[in-house]
């Protein structure tokens, strides 16, 4: 594996992006759902990303991050050409995939990457897929244009209304369900909230709903269960058991106080990667 | 028979940095003989017709063999007698359980203190040195060319691979190891604490392999990035499995989720493998806390609640349901905790760990223990003593109530027998599994061991391996 960046693309500007990483190992065996663990230089973590798209033939895997701690912070200083130090997958479970009707996926900022993998391997398999996508504004929106060639319906809700629904995408969901009894599965991947909320307005229509959870992640091979969740009042570790779940089943406030645990440290982290022109090392 | 005349009935003390030095850094805790006080304790050695600490060795190193060497000076032979059975004794010296095998065979330990094998081993591993990585690895100066007419693929790169790496790399055959984690080692990495070996030493043997034509490759996990039908496709004659029992245990009570809970796989992989204790300099962060409750009676136990001491905290318990007599930890490393200031609450089970309003560990309750009657294991069973609880005020809890089999590569391994608690049914003489060709060993094996135990079944399946190769 070379783990060498052959493509990067600003997603967002200084926020969200896009790396192609030549990874013919992990290409060929990754399936939608399944997530790489990156570590970008000799003192660094181990950070898990979902894998958005795979491209076999040419041995590549893509992912997308937000730049939210020192971590992404590294990895964007990254080029073209520059190798990342460690890459391992494809790990965790893949998304269940089978031909059962209209699925609706939906996907809210940066998950928006993870979710198009997902409502790609739905098509594949002959399902009617309809994507519904959120963020904040127009310009934060992931995927579209990807989206677009081969789901038959592309809803968009942004914060602000600048381009399609101005509000959340459990409007534009609540909707489609209403009009549509036949929905086989939803699909959420996003923000804790808002896979919180999907699951509530999901809930009373009875419609099959998996979520993909971002937990905390050390070695992602169900090793040190940093990543254990509740799910139907059961302990599971997302690394292997998941990382996606039956989002009526997920304790989803246990998630988000998980999700604080190192907060302090990330904290301390990024303010020393900023206050520095040494990346942090 | 005792030489009365220069006998010394006790041990050859081995210097330690003093405990209130230790519990503050992460350096080795014990620091070896020098060559005088190592030939002085060889020399304690009676030389026994029928060496009973052979027979106490899981691998039978030739002891008395290593230590006639030792007492003469001559460091080289003796180094080559030890490697004859063991790959790794710069490991083993160090975290053997000692005194319930070799030592604890030693015919002086009858009477006085038994010799310090291990320490003696530790010595002469240490301070042997060569340029040729088949002497580093075999003791010999001549080690078989490179065959390529075969190749052997081990997934795992923890003390049973990498004696199977040893073994067939001497032989010429190549090897190549297949990691998950990003560094090479194994449970020797991730799991046991620099203060008790340090990663240099586990470096150097794994460093003369690389030299011996060993390929490691780091960030392979067995059963995704690659699976043992791969590995035939690819073309390796033979697969042995060393992946370890990786999978921690929890106890199933209130509470264990709450932020502050740490398996002692998470707390240990994070501060080893992570160097945690280095952060910020190193990016892995290091949960931090002033009261710890380290569940269990292990090593396990030992490194964490160690571990945390080092790191700042106040008060570190080890809380444990039997007796300090019951404990499974080393003698020396329980010893160790207590003089480093680690607080033993025996005879006592949590029931619950309670949360503050931001759901963060705030105490334990704890259910007092007496012991009854001896259960099969011959150990005095642990009894809950009816209403009688107690509560530690504790900001973090780490469990280390064990391990048990990572099902990751299993699942992936069709055809790939399992006994009832998932691990890999294999024939105790040879390795075997119940697929053709593929070998297993270590705690993937057995459940739960040593070091050692993990080395000796490498052993096994590398030398049937080798000899079905004809090599």
């Amino acid at each position: 594996m070379s783990n060498k960046i052959l493509t990067k693309k600003a997603l967002i500007p200084g926020q969200t992006s896009m790396l192609v990483i030549d990874c013919p190992q992990i290409a060929k065996k990754a399936k939608p759902g399944n997530f790489v663990i990156l570590r970008i230089h000799e003192k660094g973590e181990r950070i898990p990303l979902t894998i958005a798209d795979t491209d076999k033939e040419a041995g590549t895997i893509t992912i997308v991050y937000l730049v939210v701690g020192k971590s992404s912070a590294l990895l964007e200083t990254l080029n073209e050409g520059d190798t990342i130090l460690d890459v391992c997958g494809p790990l965790g479970k893949a998304t269940h995939i089978e031909k059962s009707g209209t699925v609706i996926c939906v996907g809210g900022g940066t998950g928006i990457a993870a979710m198009h993998h997902i409502a790609k391997g739905h098509h594949l398999a002959g399902n009617h897929v309809v994507a519904i996508v959120g963020a904040r504004s127009e310009n934060m929106l992931l995927f579209c244009t990807e989206l677009g060639y081969f789901c038959p319906e592309l809803l968009i809700a942004t914060d602000d209304g600048s381009t399609g629904h101005k509000g959340f995408v459990t409007d534009l969901l609540r909707e489609r369900l209403e009009q549509d009894k036949d929905v086989s599965e939803v699909v959420a991947i996003g923000p804790v909230p808002m896979m919180e909320a999907v699951a509530k307005v999901t809930k009373p229509f009875g419609v099959k709903t998996t979520v993909s959870l971002n937990s905390i992640m050390v070695d992602g091979v169900g090793m040190c269960g940093a990543c254990r969740c509740s799910v139907g009042g059961e302990t599971k570790f997302a690394c292997v058991d998941g990382p996606e779940f039956d989002g009526h089943e997920v304790d989803f406030n246990e998630l988000k106080m998980r999700l604080t645990q190192y907060k302090e440290e990330e904290d301390l982290s990024m303010q020393m990667f900023r206050s520095c022109s040494c990346h942090g090392e | 028979m005792v030489n009365k005349q220069n006998f010394t009935p006790t041990r050859t003390p081995m210097p330690e940095q003093p405990a209130d030095v230790r519990n503050k850094n992460f350096k080795e805790v014990a620091l070896g003989y020098s060559k005088e006080e190592a030939m002085a304790e060889a020399a304690r050695c009676l030389q026994c017709k029928k060496p009973f600490c052979q027979k106490g060795c899981p691998v039978e190193i030739d002891i008395k063999g290593f230590i006639k060497h030792l007492a003469d000076g001559d460091i080289p032979s003796a180094y080559r007698v030890i490697k004859e059975t063991n790959a790794l004794p710069a490991v083993c010296g160090r975290v053997c359980p000692q005194e319930s095998q070799c030592e604890g065979a030693c015919i002086l330990g009858k009477k006085y203190e038994p010799v310090a094998i291990g320490r003696l081993e530790r010595f002469v591993a240490d301070t042997f040195d060569s340029d040729s990585a088949c002497e580093m690895i075999t003791g010999h100066t001549a080690c078989s060319l490179p065959n390529d007419q075969f190749k052997v693929a081990c997934i795992g790169s923890g003390p049973s691979s990498l004696t199977v790496a040893g073994y067939l790399a001497a032989r010429g055959v190549p090897v190549t190891v297949y990691e998950a984690l990003h560094e090479v080692g194994g449970v020797l990495i991730y799991g046991i604490p620099e203060f008790r070996l340090p990663k240099d030493i586990v470096a150097r043997e794994v460093g003369a392999l690389w030299s011996k034509g060993v390929t490691f490759m780091p960030n392979y996990v067995g059963g995704k990035t690659i699976t043992v039908q791969d590995l035939f496709d690819d073309g390796f004659d033979a697969v042995f499995i060393g992946v370890g029992a990786g999978l921690p245990w929890f106890l199933n009570i209130p509470g264990e989720n709450l932020v502050g809970v740490y398996s002692s796989n998470e707390y240990l992989t994070r501060i080893n493998l992570g160097r945690a204790y280095e952060f910020p300099k190193y990016d892995t962060p290091a949960p931090k806390a002033k009261n710890v409750a380290v569940i269990g009676g292990g090593n396990v136990a030992m490194d964490a609640a160690r571990t945390a001491l080092r790191l700042g905290a106040e008060n570190v318990y080890i809380t444990y349901r039997r007796t300090q007599e019951e404990m499974p930890a080393r003698l020396e490393e329980l010893h160790h905790a207590i003089e480093e200031g680690v607080q033993l609450e025996l005879l006592t089970s949590p029931i619950a760990i309670n949360g503050d309003e931001n759901s963060h560990v705030k105490s334990m309750t704890l259910q007092v223990m007496e012991l009854g009657e001896p259960d099969d294991s011959g150990r005095r069973r642990p009894v809950a003593v009816e209403g009688k609880t107690k509560e530690l005020e504790v900001d973090m809890v780490i469990l280390a109530v064990g391990t048990g089999a990572n099902p990751v590569l299993l699942e992936a391994t069709p055809g790939l027998d399992l006994n009832k608690w998932g691990y890999i049914v294999t024939d105790a003489e040879n390795g075997e599994t119940s697929i053709p060709n593929v070998y297993a060993g270590g705690d993937i094996a057995g459940g739960s061991a040593t070091v050692i135990s993990a080395m000796g079944a490498g052993r096994r399946a590398a030398k049937t391996i080798a000899d079905k190769l004809g090599v």
